[in-house]
């Protein structure tokens, strides 16, 4: 299992200049687990699990994550599947982002007295 | 693109946001943690021991149902906590060799025997009780996975330890000799529970930077007073008597006074030799081992569910 883009991140790749790889673990392969709690929410990431293979994970996901009725659908996804963005996650990434104010309502002046704008 | 990573670290734990998986981090931060997370989730997976031994003997169906929901939890909980650690660079597999290795620990408590059932309304409300005190502030840890764990454990601990206020409760009102059963009970596992909260707060070693960190809010000494003072009045309610004399109301200090701690119990139990630790760890290996069969088998099963063609040997290509 890769995962080095894991949301977990389960990589030791956090130490400065290291390359290091994932650990091998002689187990069984990481799943991620997403839940949907109601009808009408996302499904949202509430932790990991290892398991052999999918069916098992979505077992074992209900057995672990769902014994007070957490949810009504679960996903599981392989770890080793998930791209994600940088290993730092204050990396610089986001930042164009930041200096487009105007694309927040805020941005605007609104004359008093004027509705519904 | 040069960044003092070490400055942003500490900038982010002082503003109370969280540090996450692939942050840059101290080493000593992840293995400090590493340690902790990891002892937490042996104790997790430990703690089921003392209380499965009376699920085949719970006194009703009702409780039978209860007390195997509760050790359900804590297989849960183990659960939650190893897979915050892996996502510190540690696999399951080295956790769990440390573990059975004897090279990490789990917490002493569960080193005490369980030996009747008022013990088990005894650990639910007392041993649930004080770790309920140290997790809580935990659910604010630093560290994100750690600190989410936390919150769900949080969540699911507090049935854990009303059932144990409940069967005390129960057993208390019952006949002279459910009395005193209970009351036994809670005469052994008193100051084991306050041991829970470690060492005094001048001989806690590791706590100073775990405070810095943000991994720990609380002292020890701290965490223990403040279970103490919640705890006293629900022995009242129950009708038992804690077993120190010197528990009393301090109205300056606005807290109770308790007696001295038997440091020496906790440091022979911590130590290896308090009444179980050979027995649990014990188990623990033996469970593991006599498991290994089907987790072979669910891996050699999704091996052929993957590849169907492999490992039948003389198959029809070969034959053809
Ligand atoms: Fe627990
Ligand atoms: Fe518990």
């Amino acid at each position: 299992m890769a995962g080095a883009g894991s949301p977990n991140g389960s990589v030791p790749g956090s130490v400065p200049g290291s390359e290091a790889t994932e650990p091998a673990s002689r187990g069984w392969p990481l799943w991620e687990v997403f839940i949907r709690a109601r009808r009408g929410l996302a499904h949202n990431h509430v932790g990991s699990l290892h398991a052999a293979d999918a069916e098992l994970a979505m077992g074992m996901a209900r057995d672990v994550y769902t014994r007070r009725s957490e949810g009504v659908s679960i996903w599981v996804v392989p770890t080793a599947s998930i791209t994600a963005s940088s290993p730092d996650e204050k990396d610089a990434f986001f930042a164009s982002a930041a200096d487009k104010p105007y694309r927040h309502p805020t941005f605007y002046d609104v004359p008093a007295g004027v509705k519904h704008l | 693109m040069i960044v003092d990573w070490e400055a942003e670290f500490q900038r982010t734990i002082d503003a109370d946001s969280r540090i996450e998986p692939r942050d840059h981090m101290p080493e000593s931060y992840r293995a400090t943690l590493i340690r902790q997370i990891a002892q937490h989730a042996h104790s997790e997976i430990i703690g089921m021991q003392p209380e499965g031994n009376w699920i085949t003997r719970a006194p009703s169906l009702k409780r039978k149902a209860i007390l195997m929901a509760k050790v359900q939890d804590e297989a849960g909980h183990g659960l939650y906590l190893y897979s915050a650690a892996e996502t510190l660079g540690v696999s399951r597999d080295q956790l769990i060799e440390l573990l059975h290795t004897g090279r990490q620990k789990y917490s002493s408590i569960f080193n005490y025997p369980t030996l009747t059932w008022a013990d088990i309304g005894a650990v639910g409300w007392l041993v649930d009780g004080a770790a309920i005190c140290n997790q809580v502030p935990l659910c604010r840890c630093s560290y994100g996975p750690y600190a989410r764990g936390m919150v769900r454990i949080c969540k699911e601990e507090s049935f854990h330890q009303r059932q144990g206020f409940e069967i005390l409760r129960v057993l208390s009102a019952g006949t002279a000799a459910q009395h005193a059963m209970a009351q036994d009970a809670v005469d052994r596992w008193w100051w084991p529970a306050i041991m829970m909260f470690g060492p005094t707060d001048d001989e806690s070693t590791h706590s100073q930077q775990s405070m810095t960190w943000g991994i720990k809010r609380f002292s020890n000494d701290e965490l223990r007073q403040r279970f103490i003072d919640m705890t006293v009045p629900q022995a009242d309610a129950l009708d038992l008597t804690l077993p120190d004399p010197a528990l009393r109301w301090n109205d300056e200090r606005g807290h109770y006074d308790f007696g001295p701690i038997d440091w020496a119990e906790f440091w022979q139990v911590v130590n290896g030799d308090g009444p179980c630790n050979r027995q649990r760890l014990a188990q623990r290996v033996a469970a593991h081992v006599e498991g290994a069969w089907v987790r072979d088998a669910a891996t050699a099963y999704a091996a052929k569910r993957a590849d169907p063609g492999a490992g039948q040997a003389g198959s029809s290509t070969a034959a053809a």
